[in-house]
């Protein structure tokens, strides 16, 4: 996202030599496999351990080919696997399109293969869409030689609540250890025993622990891995595949989805080499099924004598515009997570046209007024390829993360910086309070702090990239140190927001300092420029309030109503805050999916369709447009954010001007991005830190979010909840087994786990613990807390 | 050898044993890992303190994970689950990792040895000059099958494959001490005396002590015994004297200019 | 015309307490390294390759050329791996070697760590023989205290640590690349190659890897010359080497002759074989080679004659089966070893070894159906030169090479069952009682 330009310098293009396949010449970069350089050419080799993405093996021994010529004039003596053999300049390859010796080598693997293989074919989840069904189809034997006996064992082992193994079916590819080994850095799985006894296996007190262990599901290329959610749902050819773009992080996975019966049945990692290659994590793979609970919302309420009652539409939108109406320009507008690029632009107007207000703000976490000027000056309005993209991660000289923990807070980062750190021996620094299974697994350097205080000290130059996570804003100063030590050394800097929407909402100005394209809204160019292409007057001048402040007024009654959207009170900075706000406000309109503590609390609310039927698109990180498509197409139109915001606009007398996504896009598109100058960064000191103990923490990918619910077996797979302090503070502050951690307005015990690399004097918790989160507890990290042992307060007899 | 149709662990079917044939396993219902349900170790402090210092003799701590085993063996008595978990956690590894090592080689066993672990050579060449008969004989002198061991902990059966004394054939072992040219009697005299506490010397080799001290040698702490036994048995000597007898011997470096 | 026999190796094998350094010093042990040190390294490498000495673990591949493979402008440490897992069956000659001399090893590994430029050298010994390696663990210890090992060696500068590391059961790792996976601490299951361990061998650094006969074959050679060693054997397999007999043969045992020497001077060496038997086939050099028959007893048991009779020279083991002997039981109970000992990680060596197990069931069951010998053949194409390694190769070639010479006794398994064609206790070396006979 920085301004400066990528690096121009055209890379020098790798020699290359030229190989005959099947009497077809093909050029090819040295290095490549022949396996490759045939599908280059259109000829499919069969082959099971061959994955273009894990490092070669050879083990299958199925895309044997003969080599009449190495390249010198002499033939190989035997077939060779072309998934291992590089091509070299001159070489001859028949494949068994050409060679008998190679299709009969090709035959007899199946055959082979197929000896220990049982014929589950009928009841296995991957028939249909298996690699070695139709391998054996196409190049195996009709029938089998083998008359002798199977080797058998147990049906399915559990590697972990998520994945089973039948290892019956496995052919010893080696494709899920390579990926846990190599991947994702996750060797709980490995091959265990020998010979035809060889099989995958994990040891049984420590299961397969990965946040993407269903990527092996995927690339098994038989029905050996099966996950827990998937298995036996459907058969492949039942089923419809949409691609979407994942709604879980800002990572920006590209996703197949498979739905059945208006029902999705299952979400597959997509194939977009520049983002998530062919990769997910078990979040964006498992965690779909959170609107199918009791809580959905189906048809709209509202508050009639103190109670929600079921509304017809009509009813609730009259409801809503004598609501609106009420409050007038005394409004704000609150947006969370789900929103895509399309629906928070609608949100945006909204709050401009029909409230005529600045005060909107998509920012349901702990924000501060620095992050909407560091947002304003170095991330919003920019285009894909103005700032940092996943292949510049690949290419750079150093990577540090600060106030960003790849693997829980954007995973496919995470797994690009493997790559990169494995692969190219990229040099990675992580500023966090102690070194996490993430750091070490991207082999990276921990610089232990908590606040901005390691931040001036870090070395940078051009070649290296900063990532910036939204924590950033939870300690002051931070954003501020971050700008500077890019602007001083040259480095690209990076945004990593943690939700799927954030970005979009940005570009499209859910913030009260910016209107869509990153204009800034003190800019009265930029309110002219917006103002003329929407088609009204003028607009709302001077900056509105953040989420916080809005909540804040709206408790002190300087605020009237609030429109609120995908929003949790337990993310913010204080859920009480949050509801003492809602509460307070006179006028509380919900646009929501399923029922919460917001809507426990408006006055009406409107029911959004889930977002399997929704079109439009996410804004990723690196500002990467990834569409949404509407996967599960009732007879129905569905009730979008975009479609009732029109609705309500309509019926205020202020339409919106857009109805549809097409529509969206298209103001979007012309509204295009500022031009003119940005505002300066923010320049504010550090903060000091907290206090005798200091609270730190992220979010881990599976927690107590909302959107993970009704997904039991990936919950299972969640990381334990934990505090973690370091030796020294642990027994300065005498703790056991347990502690107990407290802020102001609440407390709750954590197991401890003392970490040598953490830092002292803090602790650090996850941000959300299943039951309860940092917002439960009013307390932001950088923060004082207390913490106790907590086995003492319960020998005392008290509990808090 | 009828009965040792169905020796295999597990083998519950068997397909074309013959009177004289063995049988084909194909179930395998214990394949995957160690036994879980025994927990027991004597694994203490001390042990750990020699792993790690085995983790110290190579450039990379890694390679000492076959020694390390080897010890645990010695311990534990047979591969136990907390001796993988020590040896994951010492080399900073997985515990599935080690249990692909730990499950991958022969030597390790799952459930506990016994003091003496018997081994009977029945690879080809052995098995064809009399090993079949041995492993039927020691099998029923002992009462166990393959891959057993005595209710009394004394001995453990395994049919090994090669051992590289095929000039001495048939090939017995005993805690991987050579007990050559193996008739049915001497393995009876040698099962006897090692039940009754009786010193056993190895053809070419030591005084048998057990296989937990062999295992503890093996992990690379000697036990002073190298020094026993001959410097070779008859017939590795055999083309010296027969050399010897007619004068034979590779030319001198004189004769060579 | 060199001696019948030519004893070096094996020359001090008689010797009391031959296994302890002053035994072997007072033969002259140690001259080899002390000369050697003399030297410069190119010099010493030289000398190995202009001696012709090749590798004595089965492939033959010159000794002085693999050291000179190793890029000496590599900034990674280099090491020496000696290959002391043997496991072939039939072979049985680095055990008592090893034994009985171990000083011979050390004294080469010192000689070849130093003309490569080796800083730490390993000696992976097999686990299931603990005697050999109690030897080699004190001869280790005795090269330390005498300044032949560790720093600074003979005052020459020269620094070399030596390891001895036991295995722990798998045939496979006798496989070079296997080899170093199970010394990483690995499973011991082959390597990709390129790239090649003199590149990126053991810790990804340059590695050599030599069988131990290889390796013990080089004081001698340093200390007599590249002409002496070269004064044996024939044109392209010089030197002396071990042959292991073993089977049905009056007397086996170990013989150390120039290569070249046949199978019939051998046995009339040693008394033929077992009295009143004829011999039937036997195997060259482990059961991985293809075997032979009475018709090759004048071959020369050298690299090339062996390549020239369709088989392989291998670990120079000759197994000896006389005619009492089942080829089809015989063959099936090597298959049953490939099978135990392959790693498992390719299909056709994986999944063909439990196929062909269960085929020669039947063969030796006797039930067999007609047409079943062309399938078994074509099993054996199947894996044959597909395999990941050499382990399946070895085992199809037991196979064909039995189907090839005795053909008619496969035939027969379609009806009658091996042990009624060749009654298994005439087989054995003891008289079988009724009870081990007819199971108890």
């Amino acid at each position: 996202m920085s301004v400066q330009a990528k690096p121009t310098e055209v890379a020098e293009r790798p020699p290359s030599v030229t190989v005959t396949i099947d009497g077809i010449a093909v050029e090819v970069p040295k290095g490549t496999l022949v396996i490759r350089a045939a599908e280059m050419i259109g000829i499919a080799i069969p082959r099971f351990c061959d994955h273009p993405l894990l490092d070669p093996v050879g083990a299958c021994r199925q895309c044997m080919v003969e080599v009449p010529d190495m390249g010198n004039g002499r033939g190989m003596p035997k077939p060779q696997a072309s998934c291992t053999l590089e091509c070299a300049d001159g070489m001859k390859v028949a494949t068994q399109r050409t060679s008998e010796k190679a299709e009969k080598a090709q035959r007899g693997m199946i055959e082979l293969l197929l000896v220990n293989h049982p014929l589950d074919c009928p009841i296995c989840d991957k028939g249909g869409e298996c690699p070695l069904q139709n391998q054996a189809m196409s190049t195996g034997n009709g029938e089998s030689r083998f008359d002798g006996l199977k080797r058998t064992y147990p049906k399915p082992v559990n590697v972990s609540a998520q994945i089973l193994l039948d290892r019956e079916r496995c052919v010893l590819c080696a494709r899920c250890t390579r990926f846990s080994e190599q991947i994702s850095g996750d060797p709980f799985i490995a091959l265990v025993e020998r010979g035809a006894l060889q099989q995958i296996g994990r040891y049984e007190t420590e299961p397969y622990d990965s946040y993407f262990s269903g990527n092996v599901v995927q690339i098994c290329p038989v029905g050996a891995l099966t996950s827990a959610a998937y298995r036996f749902q459907s058969r492949p050819f039942d089923l419809v595949s949409t691609p979407v773009t994942c709604e879980h992080c800002a990572s920006g996975c590209q996703l197949r989805t498979d739905h059945r019966h208006f029902q999705v049945k299952r979400r597959l990692a997509g194939d977009l080499p520049e983002v998530n290659e062919e990769w997910n994590c078990d979040r964006g793979r498992f965690a779909f099924v959170s609107g199918r609970g009791s809580d959905r919302l189906t048809y709209p309420l509202i508050r009639e004598n103190g109670e929600l009652r079921p509304a017809s539409w009509p009813e609730a939108i009259d409801a809503a515009v004598a609501g609106l109406r009420r409050i007038g320009t005394s409004a704000g507008v609150v947006t969370g997570g789900r929103l895509t690029l399309e629906a928070a632009y609608a949100y945006s107007k909204f709050a401009r046209t029909v409230l005529g207000t600045n005060n909107v703000d998509f920012r349901a976490r702990p924000h501060t007024s620095e992050e909407a000027e560091f947002l304003a000056a170095l991330v919003a309005g920019r285009r894909l390829g103005e700032g940092v993209t996943y292949a510049d991660l690949e290419t750079a000289a150093k990577v540090i993360c600060v106030a960003f923990e790849p693997e829980d807070e954007s995973p496919i980062v995470f797994l690009r910086l493997r790559k990169a750190a494995r692969k190219k021996k990229l040099a990675i620094q992580v500023v966090s309070p102690y070194r996490s299974r993430g750091t070490e697994k991207m082999l990276a350097e921990h610089v232990p702090a908590i606040g901005a205080e390691a931040i001036s000290g870090l070395t940078a130059d051009a070649g290296t990239i900063i990532l910036v996570g939204e924590r950033a804003a939870q300690t002051q100063g931070m954003l501020s140190a971050v700008a500077e030590l890019a602007a001083r050394t040259g480095a690209r800097l990076a945004w990593v927001p943690r939700r799927a929407g954030d970005r979009g909402a940005i570009e499209a100005g859910c913030l009260p300092n910016l209107l869509p394209g990153g204009r800034p809204v003190a800019d009265n160019a930029a309110r002219v420029d917006v103002a003329a292409s929407w088609g009204v007057d003028r607009l709302p001048a001077g900056e509105g309030l953040d989420a916080d402040s809005q909540f804040a007024a709206a408790s002190d009654g300087q605020l009237k109503g609030l429109i609120v959207a995908g929003v949790e009170p337990a993310d913010f900075a204080s859920r009480d805050a949050v509801l003492a706000g809602l509460e307070a406000a006179e006028f509380v309109l919900s646009l929501e999916t399923r029922a919460s503590e917001v809507t426990e609390r408006a006055d009406v609310v409107l029911p959004v369709a889930l977002l399997e039927t929704h079109a439009g698109t996410f804004l990723n990180w690196e500002h990467r447009p990834g569409p949404v498509e509407a996967v599960v197409k009732s007879r129905h139109t569905p009730m979008t954010d975009l479609r009732i915001l029109a609705a309500l606009a309509d019926a205020v007398g202020t339409p919106l001007g857009i109805r549809t996504v097409a529509s969206a896009q298209a103001e979007i598109a012309e509204l295009g991005v500022w031009e003119g100058p940005r505002p300066a960064t923010p320049v504010l000191p550090t903060a000091p830190r907290g206090g005798e103990v200091t609270l730190t923490s992220w979010r881990q990918l599976i927690d107590g979010s909302r959107a993970n619910d009704g997904e039991p077996a990936l919950l299972e797979t969640a990381r334990p909840v934990v505090a973690r302090v370091s030796p020294a503070t642990a027994e300065r502050l005498g703790l056991g087994a347990e502690l107990r951690l407290s802020s102001a307005t609440g407390s709750h015990d954590f197991a401890v786990v003392t970490d040598p690399s953490m830092v002292d004097d803090a602790v650090w918790i996850p941000g959300n613990f299943f039951d309860g989160s940092l917002g439960t507890l009013g307390v932001v990290p950088g923060e004082a807390v207390t913490v106790v042992p907590a086995s003492e307060l319960v020998s005392a007899g008290g509990n808090a | 050898m009828s009965d040792l149709s169905n020796t295999g662990v597990g083998g519950t079917e068997s397909a074309h044993a013959g009177e004289q044939g063995h049988g084909f396993e194909s179930f395998f219902p214990d394949s995957g890992g160690v036994d879980q349900s025994d927990a027991s170790t004597n694994i203490d402090d001390e042990t750990i303190a020699e792993l790690r210092e085995l983790a110290g003799r190579y450039p990379q701590a890694r390679s000492a994970l076959l020694p390390m085993l080897h010890l645990v063996q010695s311990v534990d008595g047979r591969i136990s689950p907390r001796g993988i978990e020590v040896c994951a956690e010492i080399l900073g590894i997985t515990t599935a990792q080690v249990s692909g090592v730990a499950t991958f080689y022969t030597m390790y066993k799952r459930r506990p040895a016994g003091k003496h672990h018997v081994g009977v050579c029945t690879t080809a060449l052995c098995a064809v000059m009399g090993g079949d008969y041995l492993l039927d004989h020691v099998c029923s002198k002992l009462g166990i099958r393959p891959d057993e061991t005595t209710p009394d902990g004394t001995f453990s059966l395994e049919r090994i494959e090669c051992n590289a004394a095929c000039d001495y054939a048939p090939v017995m072992m005993v805690n991987w001490e050579f007990m050559d040219n193996m008739t049915p009697e001497k393995a009876d005299e040698l099962l006897d005396r090692l039940a009754a506490d009786e010193p056993v010397a190895s053809s070419r080799g030591a005084t048998i002590t057990s296989w937990r001290e062999a295992e503890r040698v093996l992990a690379g702490f000697p036990d002073g015994r190298a020094d026993e036994g001959p410097t070779a048995g008859e017939a590795s000597k055999l083309g010296l004297n027969i050399a010897a007898e007619h004068g034979w011997a590779a030319p001198t470096a004189e004769e060579a200019k | 015309m060199t001696d019948p026999l030519t004893p070096v190796l094996t020359a001090n094998w008689g010797d009391e307490q031959a296994w302890k350094l002053a035994s072997y010093e007072r033969r002259g042990g140690y001259q080899g390294m002390r000369a050697a040190l003399r030297m410069t390294p190119p010099e010493v490498i030289s000398l190995v390759k202009d001696s012709g000495l090749r590798g004595r673990g089965g492939a033959g591949f010159p000794t002085g050329m693999k050291w000179s493979f190793v890029p000496q402008d590599n900034p990674n440490p280099k090491y020496l791996v000696v290959n002391s897992d043997e496991s072939e069956p039939g072979t049985c000659k680095d055990m008592p070697l090893l034994l009985a001399s171990p000083h011979t090893l050390v004294e080469g590994i010192v000689i070849a760590s130093y003309a490569i430029g080796v800083s730490h050298a390993f000696i992976y010994c097999r686990g299931e023989v603990l005697h050999v390696i109690r030897r080699l663990q004190q001869a280790v210890r005795e090269a330390y205290a005498a300044g032949y090992a560790g720093s600074n060696i003979l005052g020459s500068g020269f620094d070399l640590e030596i390891t001895v590391h036991a295995g722990a059961g798998a045939y496979i790792c006798g496989e070079e690349t296997a080899l170093l996976d199970s010394l990483e601490g690995r499973r011991g299951q082959p390597r990709l190659r390129p790239p090649f361990p003199a590149v990126a061998g053991l810790y990804a650094c340059p590695t050599v890897i030599n069988n131990v006969e290889s390796i013990a074959s080089v004081p001698a050679i340093v200390k007599n010359g590249s002409e002496w060693f070269k004064q044996m054997g024939t044109e392209k397999s010089n030197g002396m080497t071990i042959y292991s007999l073993s089977g049905h043969v009056a007397r086996p045992g170990q013989f150390e002759a120039p290569l070249g020497v046949t199978l019939r001077t051998l046995l009339e060496l040693s008394g033929g074989i077992r009295a009143g038997h004829q011999l039937k086939f036997w195997t060259p050099g482990g059961s991985s080679t293809p075997i032979l028959t009475d018709e090759h007893l004048d071959l020369s048991l050298d690299y090339e004659g062996m390549a020239g009779a369709g088989t392989m020279l291998g670990t120079k083991a000759l197994q000896i089966f006389d005619e009492t002997t089942s080829v089809v039981r015989t063959t099936l109970r090597w298959v049953e070893f490939y099978k135990h000992e392959s790693c498992g990680k390719c299909t056709p060596c994986r999944e063909g070894t439990w196929w062909l197990v269960q085929l020669l069931h039947r063969f030796e069951a006797g039930t067999a159906v007609d047409g079943d010998v062309d399938k078994l053949l074509d099993v054996c194409d199947n894996i044959g030169g597909k395999s990941f390694c050499a382990l399946a190769d070895g085992a199809v070639a037991c196979v064909t090479s039995a189907v090839r010479h005795f053909r008619t006794e496969f035939e027969a398994g379609y009806s009658t069952p091996a042990w009624e064609l060749f009654p298994y206790r005439e087989s054995a070396l003891f008289e079988v009682r009724e009870r081990e006979g007819a199971g108890v």
